[in-house]
């Protein structure tokens, strides 16, 4: 351990607001990413799951089912 | 080796390998954080001029390493997508930009932070940090290129072109900067030139170092399969995964 | 030897249709160009007007101010040429040349090189030239007028090639001009780096050869990795 005691290692000699805040930016921004990524992905396939429901309602009541294709997602295959 | 590489750029197969890899992704990338962290933090002795601050050094570094290879990592999967036309290579860097761009702010913040017990300033225009604050601009430029775009074929051929004039540019950058930087520099102690670091110091800075790329490489892997979904919403085997639930 | 008669234009001589490409995209930029006066002398003015601003702004302290002159000067020079550099492609976008230049058979990077160099000649050459009179009014010290002069021309050649891929990836889009500003600024520091040194090497009696050498390899690798840039990006533009 380099720091004698709990109190000394929240302190770093002083220079705690510069450790920590860089510390904490990191630590956020990275805790951020994830959560963002997952929130992302969760969000697509709650949208997927969404549209699957209606096409087979549709489908059910003998309706063609309707694609409705987003600018977003535009296949160019 | 072909039918390999073939697999690879089909996006349902790489939608299922890929969850075979992410929990030891994101696995490795935890553990190595954390030990990195605690070691840096706790057990790696204090510089003996810097004292406590030099500790800023277990995430300035990694984060500043993975900014310039993440863009580089750009670079390449830009190029992969315009001269083989393998789609993921183009979802893979649209969905690493922004953490690239992170990456650079966190280098940028937390060398400006480590600046005031060092040079008693908030921000000083040395060679490192202006060659970030350039890099940052690159990548705001080329997600607002890709964003401005209404066409996702132009805006991902666009992306790939800056990224590409981009990425031979970093060099020529770094070169510039470093050399007006030695022009201009007053007599003061500069992070880089330090003395060899003991191993109880670099070893941390390496497990950090690893961890950040295992991080990159996991959340890559998590955004581009969410883009995957996103972009072959159509595809049946998409359509069924939906059904099932995800 | 058969001489090409302009009736029946040469079918299968490629070198002499390229150099006739050249030539003829080459005038047609210049005549265009040249009779919008406006356009050519805009940027030579906003020039003049932003090294105004900087003593208004900042002191009229000759003393200061000749200490700054080389960076201001380069600065605002650079910042004037990215001002021209909207204008390069979007009038051929417009009324449909962009896109027969891209049919022609001849290699659309070495068409749009000649359109670069035209946009040179008529915007960097003149920023070049007008500079040393605004350095008299930033009291550039003596010694460093020629040097600037040199290091603009030199400059502004790799500030038109870089300029024109941003120009080139943002031609098609509505609100391109900022967003062509953001692209190409990070990438003209190094040409800025060297340029401004170049000036003030001048000034304090080092060795000038060094930066203009720098500069001239700058060029050299934008002479050769630009013009495919460029014909990638116009190509992008047009078929989005």
């Amino acid at each position: 351990m380099a720091f004698s005691s709990l109190n000394d290692f929240f302190a770093m000699g002083g220079h705690a607001p510069y450790v920590w805040s860089a510390w904490a930016m990191t630590l956020t921004l990275l805790l951020g990413s994830v959560l963002h990524a997952r929130h992302e992905r969760r969000q697509l396939i709650r949208q997927l799951q969404r549209r699957s429901r209606r096409e087979r309602h549709h489908a059910a009541q003998g309706r063609a089912p309707r694609s409705r294709s987003r600018a977003g997602d535009i296949d160019d295959t | 080796m072909w039918t390999f590489i073939n697999k690879l750029g089909s996006p349902r197969w790489f939608y299922a390998i890929s969850a075979r890899l992410l929990p030891w992704l994101w696995a490795a990338a935890a553990v190595l954080i954390a030990v990195g962290s605690i070691w840096g933090l706790a057990f790696a002795p204090a510089d003996y001029q810097q004292g406590n601050s030099f500790r800023i050094i277990y995430v300035h570094v990694p984060a500043a390493f993975l900014a310039q290879s993440i863009f580089v990592a750009m670079a390449v999967s830009g190029l992969i997508f315009m001269v083989w036309k393998i789609k993921i290579a183009d979802m893979a860097a649209a969905m690493m930009a922004p953490l690239g761009a992170a990456m650079t702010f966190i280098a940028l913040f937390s060398g400006a932070v480590w600046g005031v017990p060092t040079w008693g300033t908030w921000w000083m225009w040395d060679a490192r940090l202006t060659s970030m604050l350039i890099l940052l601009f690159l990548y705001v430029g080329v997600i607002a290129l890709r964003g401005a775009f209404s066409s996702r074929d132009s805006a991902s051929r666009a992306a790939s072109v800056l990224a590409m004039v981009g990425v031979i540019n970093i060099p020529i950058i770094k070169y510039s900067v470093d050399w007006w930087y030695t022009l201009h520099q007053p007599a003061t102690f500069s992070v880089t030139s330090r003395p060899a670091m003991p191993l109880e110091m670099w070893m941390p800075l390496l497990i950090m170092v690893l961890g950040f790329y295992c991080f990159f490489i996991a959340l890559t892997l998590t955004r581009t399969r969410s883009e995957i979904l996103r972009r072959e919403s159509t595809k049946r085997w998409v359509r069924e995964l939906a059904g099932e639930g995800g | 030897m058969s001489r090409a008669k302009p009736s029946a234009p040469p079918q299968r001589e490629p070198h002499g249709g390229l150099v006739v490409a050249l030539r003829a995209t080459f005038k047609r930029d210049l005549i265009l160009l040249l009779r919008r006066r406006g356009e050519v002398l805009n940027p030579l003015v906003f020039f003049a007007l932003v090294i105004t601003l900087f003593p208004i702004g900042i002191s009229p302290d000759p003393e200061l101010l000749s200490t700054i002159a080389p960076g201001l000067l380069w600065v605002a020079a650079l910042l004037a040429a990215l001002l021209s550099l909207d204008s390069l492609f979007r009038g051929d976008y417009d009324d449909g040349t962009l896109e027969q230049l891209l049919l022609s058979p001849q290699p659309l990077a070495v068409l749009a090189l000649a359109k670069v160099a035209v946009h040179w000649l008529l915007t960097g050459l003149p920023l070049a030239l007008m500079a040393p009179v605004l350095g008299i009014m930033l009291s550039l010290p003596a010694g460093s007028y020629l040097v600037l002069a040199l290091s603009l021309a030199l400059g502004s050649a790799s500030l038109s090639l870089i300029g024109a891929i941003g120009a080139a990836l943002t031609v098609g889009l509505s609100r391109g001009g900022v967003l062509l500003s953001l692209l190409v600024l990070p990438l003209y520091i190094p040409v800025l780096i060297f340029g401004a040194g170049a000036v003030q090497a001048a000034i304090l009696g080092d060795a000038v050869s060094a930066h203009l050498a720098i500069l001239g390899a700058l060029l050299a690798v934008a002479l050769m990795f630009a013009p495919w840039a460029i014909a990638a990006s116009l190509r992008i533009s047009i078929n989005g």
